[in-house]
């Protein structure tokens, strides 16, 4: 299966990136492009939802770990909706639940971005 | 069970296509539906690494694949023919650091194709097939590096 990448940014600044399929050494190109594609355009505040993915590898996780840096290099941020067990699975093996902020919902995400501010 | 023995080009699009035959072959072999996503994900680990071993060093050699079955145990043995691959050594990334560090390979983090340094997105796939695999042995031969896996049968 092909991976789908969307993007849109809510009222408050969270770009929301939509991603279906597999996340793998082939596809992950597509999905750093378009992490890329969005820090040059200016949108440092980032939330992937992974929830209609069905296959993550260690190059997915290198991608999000790129974006990351690139985020936070202009005092931005990464974080992940997700809630499938097998992907968590792979980011408690790789201690990264310790880099990546987790949340259950897009919503989730975005009330506590709210009241963090 | 008969060994399946599959090489393929070294190329990313066929990681997939050894994962779906992977996939397939161990669910026929009788490993437990609740394993296939592990055995699933350890193999696509090993043959990216592979592969973009091969991609560096010998981009025409193929990357083999061998399935077996004992009646106990599902084995999976995934080999390269990169001589003297640093694979072996260096299943001890941390990750944590890795995304706020520069590529440990000395080359620019935001460059890679894993978005990693080559040696960390290498290291960091073995450090999930370890962290996922019980029975995993790792060589390194004159040949190339060899990664063997294997799981229980259901009804072993």
């Amino acid at each position: 299966m092909d991976l789908k990448v969307n993007d849109y940014t809510t009222d408050d600044g969270l770009t929301v990136i939509s991603v279906e399929g597999e996340i793998d050494v082939y596809t992950a190109p597509k999905l750093r492009e378009k992490l890329i594609d969005l820090v040059n355009k200016g949108k440092f505040h980032l939330l992937v939802d992974m929830e209609k993915v069905e296959f993550l590898d260690s190059t997915g996780l290198g991608v999000l770990v790129g974006g990351l840096k690139r985020v936070r290099a202009h005092d931005g941020s990464l974080e992940l909706v997700c809630t499938q067990e097998r992907i968590l699975k792979i980011f408690r093996i790789t201690g990264l639940t310790k880099v990546f902020g987790i949340h259950d919902s897009i919503e989730e995400a975005q009330e506590k971005r709210k009241s963090a501010k | 069970m008969a060994t399946v023995e599959v090489s393929f080009s070294a190329l990313p699009v066929h990681v997939r296509t050894a994962r779906l035959i992977v996939a397939a072959v161990a669910r026929r072999s009788g490993v437990p539906e609740t394993l296939l996503d592990e055995v699933r994900l350890a193999v696509a680990e090993a043959c990216s690494r592979a592969v973009e071993a091969h991609q560096r060093h010998c981009p025409d050699e193929p990357v083999r694949l061998e399935l077996s079955g004992d009646g106990r145990r599902f084995e999976v043995v995934v080999s390269d023919a990169v001589p003297g691959d640093d694979a072996a050594g260096g299943a001890d990334i941390d990750p944590v650091s890795a995304a706020s560090a520069p590529g440990r390979d000395g080359s620019d983090p935001s460059a890679g194709p894993a978005d990693l340094g080559l040696a960390d997105a290498a290291e960091l796939g073995l450090a999930v097939i370890q962290g996922l695999v019980d029975d995993v042995k790792i060589d390194t031969t004159p040949k190339g590096v060899q990664i063997r896996m294997s799981w229980p049968l259901r009804d072993a």
